[in-house]
């Protein structure tokens, strides 16, 4: 059902704010991923806020959806938005990556409430989250497992082996979500590996695919419910996005992807992202 | 070989537990990489088919989706060749599972040398050191089909990762298990001694039994250890053959570098400093032969054990 007007600019007020979290999270820390954390934000946001069936209180709950942040280093998105649902308090974000603080510069679902998965290490999350979903097959539970990949960590070979398995098993209950946003750690992703037809990629290997812009929260919210209507496969929606989303000066460049913030940096950044609260 | 044979390798003991333990539970799934009838998880895959899941030739992917299964409640165990256990599974094996300690079982069939015809490339001298350096992982190796057995299951009933190491063929009772108990963590005395002690895992237990016997005709009183838990190593026990007898021969079916014998030489390193020796797979490369062939060369033999014995006690 497509979301309302006004629901739309609530979310759309979240992910401002969010940004802006974001930003100071990562000024404060002086490490950490500008990049892919904003070309996410909205993917991030309309699954914790909008789509995903999940109980703060009880994390562990065993019918609860699952989402596994497979480009971990995404992490500070995923802190902020389990944050404010109230899986920890908002002040753990102040201690990002510091000694001590349960939120690692990578997710670490052993310490972090909410976190489904350890990850990190690129492309192991689409074979835990089709381990998830076969899981919820085998033992008739009715939860959705959604995985978000970079586009860099699809040239990781085991994402492929993980794509023939759900598409094997017809895992219908798992979603992959890509992140689209054509550039990675030294340089685009056409200079350094190109993936040529990502959606003919995928089809090939038995998946269903939905086409997106990755910043429209509506338009993720509804490829998200077309995605449950589609039975016997496991489906990817491929969402174009921009790194560095928000930040002009970040936007598309490979630079941002895990560099500290400088002081000027930090208050152009926040100049720009002043709407937000 | 010394010793009576089971009549059934350690592998089919492991498949046929399996089937056992999947009768009590329905959260015991299973899954192979394309090698099930070599490992044995075919005798699950036909008891519970619902319940096996054959991945295909995508170890890494099977660790991974094995690492996925576990946070829904079930308990995966995953099934390959143990050299590809390490080396293809050895990211999600780290990031994944032992990172959050989930619980998953990893099986390496066909260990140390086992699948001797096949090659260096298929041999296995570098799992026991990996695992070993898994936080959260315990590291499992019986010595013959029965103990194969009773390992099995206590995999399955703790809590948390387990590595459990399995030989290619049938090999020669070690143990009486209705008198010597399996319990994880817990060496076990087969046989006692007063000068020397052997400490020995698979494999090479049942050659330290015979090499005891050698021993013996010569006026050497060896004490025999079975570890079938190398880790948590039995502490208390390596301390007590320390300090009972002139010093410890390790034997595995393993390197030298990182196994059992480098458990054993922690142990006493920090507690009880003792002439150790080593009998192992040098760091090298092995190769293609019968088996009997290779572990003559490569040094895992009775006779060899008998003479680092020797060295020790003289």
């Amino acid at each position: 059902m497509p979301l309302k007007e006004d629901r739309k600019a609530q979310l759309r007020g979240l992910c401002a704010r969010f940004r802006n979290t974001l930003i100071d999270i990562l000024y404060k820390a002086q490490s950490g991923h500008p990049g892919g954390s904003l070309s996410a934000t909205e993917i991030i946001t309309t699954l914790y806020f909008e789509k995903m069936k999940i109980d703060p209180k009880n994390p562990k709950w065993e019918d609860r959806d699952r989402f596994i942040l497979g480009k971990g280093h995404g992490a500070p998105m995923l802190y902020i938005n389990l944050a404010e649902k109230g899986y920890f308090p908002a002040e753990d974000l102040q201690r990002l990556r510091q000694f001590g603080c349960h939120l690692q510069g990578h997710p670490c679902a052993k310490d972090t409430p909410g976190v489904e998965l350890s990850t990190g290490p690129l492309g192991l999350g689409l074979g835990a989250g089709a381990g998830m979903a076969l899981g919820a097959k085998a033992q008739k539970k009715d939860f959705y497992t959604y995985v978000l990949m970079g586009d860099g960590e699809i040239q990781e070979g085991v994402i492929w082996e993980a794509a023939m398995s759900a598409s094997k098993f017809r895992l219908d209950n798992l979603i992959g979500i890509l992140d689209y946003n054509g550039v990675q750690l030294d340089g685009t992703v056409d200079q350094i590996m190109p993936l040529g037809d990502v959606k003919a990629k995928w089809e090939a290997f038995g998946w269903k695919t939905i086409e997106v812009d990755g910043h429209d929260v509506g338009a993720i919210s509804e490829a998200i419910d077309t995605a449950k209507t589609i039975k016997g496969s496991p489906v990817i929606i491929i969402a174009k996005t921009v790194k560095g989303k928000g930040v002009s000066f970040m936007e598309g460049k490979n630079g941002w992807h895990g560099k500290a913030i400088g002081p000027d940096d930090y208050k152009a950044a926040k100049a720009e992202l002043a709407g937000g609260k | 070989m010394a010793g009576s044979v089971t009549g059934k390798a350690m592998r089919q003991m492991y498949g046929e537990t399996l089937v056992e333990l999947g009768k009590k539970h329905t959260n015991l799934v299973v899954l192979d990489a394309d090698v099930s009838g070599s490992t044995r998880s075919c005798v699950f895959a036909e008891a519970f088919p619902d319940r096996f899941y054959n991945v295909g030739i995508a170890e890494m992917n099977m660790a991974a989706m094995a690492a996925g299964l576990s946070t829904t409640g079930l308990v995966p165990f995953i099934n390959t060749f143990a050299c590809f256990a390490v080396l293809r599974c050895a990211d999600p094996i780290r990031s994944l599972i032992a990172y959050t300690n989930l619980n998953v079982k990893v099986v390496g069939a066909y260990c140390g040398l086992s699948d001797s015809f096949d090659g260096a490339s298929h041999h296995a001298t570098m799992d026991i050191n990996f695992f070993r350096a898994m936080p959260n992982f315990l590291v499992l190796s019986p010595s013959d089909g029965p103990e194969a057995a009773l390992a099995t299951e206590a995999a399955f009933r703790h809590e948390g990762p387990v590595y459990l190491r399995m030989h290619r063929n049938e090999l020669p009772l070690t143990s009486d298990y209705e008198k010597n108990k399996f319990e994880l963590g817990k060496g076990v005395v087969l046989r006692d001694g007063k000068d020397v002690t052997l400490i020995a895992t698979g494999l090479m237990v049942h050659l330290a039994l015979a090499a005891a016997d050698t021993l013996a005709s010569q006026g050497t009183s060896a004490r025999v250890v079975n570890i079938h838990t190398i880790k948590p190593i039995d502490r208390d026990l390596i301390v007590k053959c320390a300090s009972e007898t002139k010093g410890i021969v390790v034997a595995e079916e393993h390197s030298i570098t990182g196994g059992l014998g480098s458990a054993v030489a922690e142990v006493l390193a920090a507690n009880k400093p003792a002439p150790v020796a080593f009998v192992g797979v040098e760091n090298t490369f092995t190769e293609t032969g019968d088996y009997e062939s290779l572990l003559t060369k490569y040094g895992l033999t009775a006779g060899n054990i008998v003479e680092k014995a020797k060295k020790i006690v003289k």
